[in-house]
């Protein structure tokens, strides 16, 4: 050992350390220290976390700062373009009070943004949540215990088989009415169709998660818990999850994908929430017929929508690897 | 250790058969019979070793013991209480008196979890220490089996094979077991870690009074660290001797056939000594043959062996063999001896005994 001078400087004015590697022993420390550290050397996740953070930030204070109602009709201002028209068409019908243009009816597309990425921010996480809860819980009860598992997967393949659009507007019908009169009407639909999209999004994760833990279950160091005496209540929280959290966490990235989708293709069919109240996939789909004339307001809405997919999805990667003692390492 | 003389792990008639399921409605045609009447005890103190060839059944009747697979049929004492037929819930408490250490050091350690968690687990499940308390056993436990302290907060991918194995023995030994199944637990390893970790082994049984099943393919290992060997071949043990009579007179052909094939590190003795040279595979243990098992591939086969099934015999004092040469009721009858076995019985008539020391260990 001839490399104590390698200890560097701030070890020199305290005890001498022996031994190579002073640096990674201390690695370990903290371990959350450790998985940040991990996840600022992955560019996409920390410009996607940034960007994350932005719009929901954008979504939460925008009423605050932007006092505009999305739901005023402002007649004599309506069909406006976005203000940065002006820039290369002089004769564009633009206003300040509507920086990004309003729609046919007046309505103010910026508010509505705003508007809607509350509820579509607010929908796709929680759905994205509940279908990971059930994917998980079934895979992994699946997975682990072997007399439930024909049950279980038959079941996944029982829903998986009902033709989804179908069922959730049967679901709207029938409870959407006694929904509104117990929680309201916004949050009464808000429930609705956070458990409408949960139910009956989460078998694919079910089933990812079910052949993870298959193939865990086999390894030796699960021999090794039984051996120690570890009940399943506590080797499935202990070393099963952390072992499948990879594949959780990039199923729950499609799951945010898809779930903000699907609101916008309820909303479209008019099943979702009501027209006066704005979502970007509601909004996105009231201005399909009108794209060629009314460019921007398809594109801002889409962009916003699939920016942040696209976000959560880096994130989700960053995680991934961020949670991988293997990967961390080097 | 007060009574030394009463086992502290006895098996007997011990059977894991494997169900062959097959057709559509998964019916049950048949089984492989990884273990197939066993039986031995361990002296506290005591280390058996376990030998055979790959698939004759040692891991599993390692796990079998532990009741890691749920037995076919079979008695398992440990310290007096039976232990085959209990549920995985009643046996839960007398887990910290029997542990494993296991052959895949990368494989048998939770990737995603630090030293200090890995080892504290049977602590978390079995003590109610205080966080302190069990955070000061783990640095114990590290120091015990030569782990740095300070490497602690570590995963284990960080850890050369010797270490990672190192710290499954500090894992094994956290709960103070008596009984510490050792399933090949060099097998994975370079040689010259190899002799660390049997030194570490026999250093830690010296200190904590631990009794071993050494299971291992490697004989002149078993050499070096068992008290007693037990040879199995085909999911039954074939051989069962002290240390010493076995390497010096080995009874059973299979055994003898082992035994040859273990390298001589005199050249001069290498040079002079017989191999015994096995043919064929051995026979699936879905469908092992009629009569004794080893019979398609001895080279001393008799007429009886392709019928009737050898049974264990003590034909010295803790010298067991299951093989129709040392049954005196088979050989009586049988008039012409068969070529090629010319004493085996008795001292003096094999002519190269192959007792130079085998000094691979340390």
């Amino acid at each position: 050992m001839t490399d104590a001078p390698a200890a560097g400087p701030s070890s020199a004015t305290k005890m001498p350390m022996p031994g190579p590697d002073v640096r990674l022993a201390a690695a370990g420390a903290s371990q959350w220290k450790d998985v940040w550290r991990q996840f600022r050397t992955h560019k996409g996740a920390v410009l996607g976390a940034t960007f994350l953070v932005l719009v929901t930030l954008f979504c939460i204070l925008g009423p605050w700062i932007w006092r505009v109602d999305p739901g005023d009709l402002d007649v004599r201002n309506k069909d406006l373009r976005p203000i940065y028209h002006a820039l290369w068409d002089s004769g564009a019908k633009v206003a300040w009070a509507h920086p990004l243009g309003s729609d046919n009816l007046g309505r103010d597309l910026l508010a509505s943004l705003i508007a809607g990425g509350r509820v579509s921010l607010a929908v796709g996480w929680t759905a994205m949540l509940l279908s990971m809860v059930i994917g998980t819980l079934v895979g992994v009860l699946a997975g682990y215990f072997w007399r439930l598992d024909g049950v279980l997967m038959r079941f996944t393949d029982l829903v998986l088989a009902l033709p989804l659009l179908p069922l959730l507007l049967v679901m709207m019908l029938l409870f959407r009415d006694s929904l509104r009169a117990a929680f309201g009407p916004e949050m009464g639909i808000f429930l609705l169709i956070v458990t409408g999209i949960g139910i009956t999004s989460w078998m694919n994760t079910a089933r990812i998660v079910r052949g993870d833990v298959l193939a865990l279950k086999e390894r030796e160091f699960i021999l090794a818990a039984r051996s120690i005496g570890t009940p399943a209540r506590r080797m499935i929280p202990r070393h099963i999850l952390p072992n499948v959290m990879s594949s959780i966490m990039v199923s729950a990235t499609l799951g945010l994908a898809s779930a903000i989708i699907t609101e916008s293709a309820l909303s479209f069919l008019g099943l979702g929430f009501p027209s006066d109240f704005p979502t970007w996939g509601k909004l996105l789909f009231d201005s399909t017929d009108r794209m060629a004339d009314f460019p921007e307001r398809v594109i801002w809405p889409g962009l916003a929508i699939s920016l942040t997919v696209l976000s959560v999805n880096y994130i989700g990667d960053g995680l991934r690897d961020a949670f991988d003692p293997r990967i961390r390492g080097r | 250790m007060a009574d030394a003389t009463r086992p502290l792990l006895s098996v007997r008639d011990l059977k894991m058969h494997f169900p062959i399921t097959a057709g559509l409605l998964r019916r049950r045609v048949g089984a492989v019979k990884a273990v197939d009447g066993v039986s031995f005890d361990i002296l506290p103190g005591e280390t058996l070793g376990l030998v055979g060839e790959s698939g004759c059944g040692k891991s599993t009747t390692g796990r079998a013991v532990l009741r890691l697979h749920d037995i076919t049929s079979g008695s398992i004492r440990l310290d007096g209480t039976e232990i085959g037929r209990m549920s995985q819930s009643a046996l839960r408490p007398l887990r910290p008196r029997m542990q494993m250490v296991f052959q895949d050091p990368q494989a048998s350690l939770d990737p995603r979890m630090t030293v200090e968690a890995i080892i504290r687990e049977p602590l978390d499940e079995h003590t109610r220490l205080s966080a302190r308390h069990k955070r000061d056993k783990v640095l114990e436990l590290m120091d015990a089996v030569g782990l740095n302290r300070r490497f602690a907060g570590r995963f284990p991918h960080a850890f050369s094979g010797g270490q990672r194995q190192r710290i499954g023995i500090a894992r094994a030994l956290a709960l103070n077991p008596r009984l510490v199944v050792c399933d090949e637990p060099i097998a994975a390893l370079d040689v010259s870690i190899q002799a660390q970790v049997v030194n570490l082994l026999e250093d830690l049984q010296e200190r904590f009074g631990l009794t071993y099943l050494f299971i291992s393919h490697d004989l002149s290992m078993v050499r070096h660290i068992a008290t007693k060997v037990a040879v199995m071949y085909l999911g039954r043990i074939v051989e069962l001797q002290a240390r010493e009579g076995l390497y010096r007179d080995p009874l059973h052909p299979y055994t003898r056939a082992l035994l040859s094939a273990v390298n001589e590190p005199d050249p001069v003795a290498a040079r002079s000594r017989r191999r015994i040279v096995l043919r064929g595979d051995v026979p699936s243990p879905a469908n092992p043959p009629k009569g004794c098992n080893f019979c398609t591939r001895c080279p001393d086969v008799m007429p009886v062996c392709r019928e009737v099934d050898p049974a264990t015999l003590e034909v010295g004092p803790g010298r067991w063999v299951a093989c129709h040469l040392h049954d005196p009721a088979v050989m009586r009858g049988q008039t012409t001896r068969p070529f090629g076995t010319m004493g085996h019985r008795g001292p003096g008539p094999n002519p190269a005994p192959l007792d130079t020391p085998a000094r691979s260990a340390t």
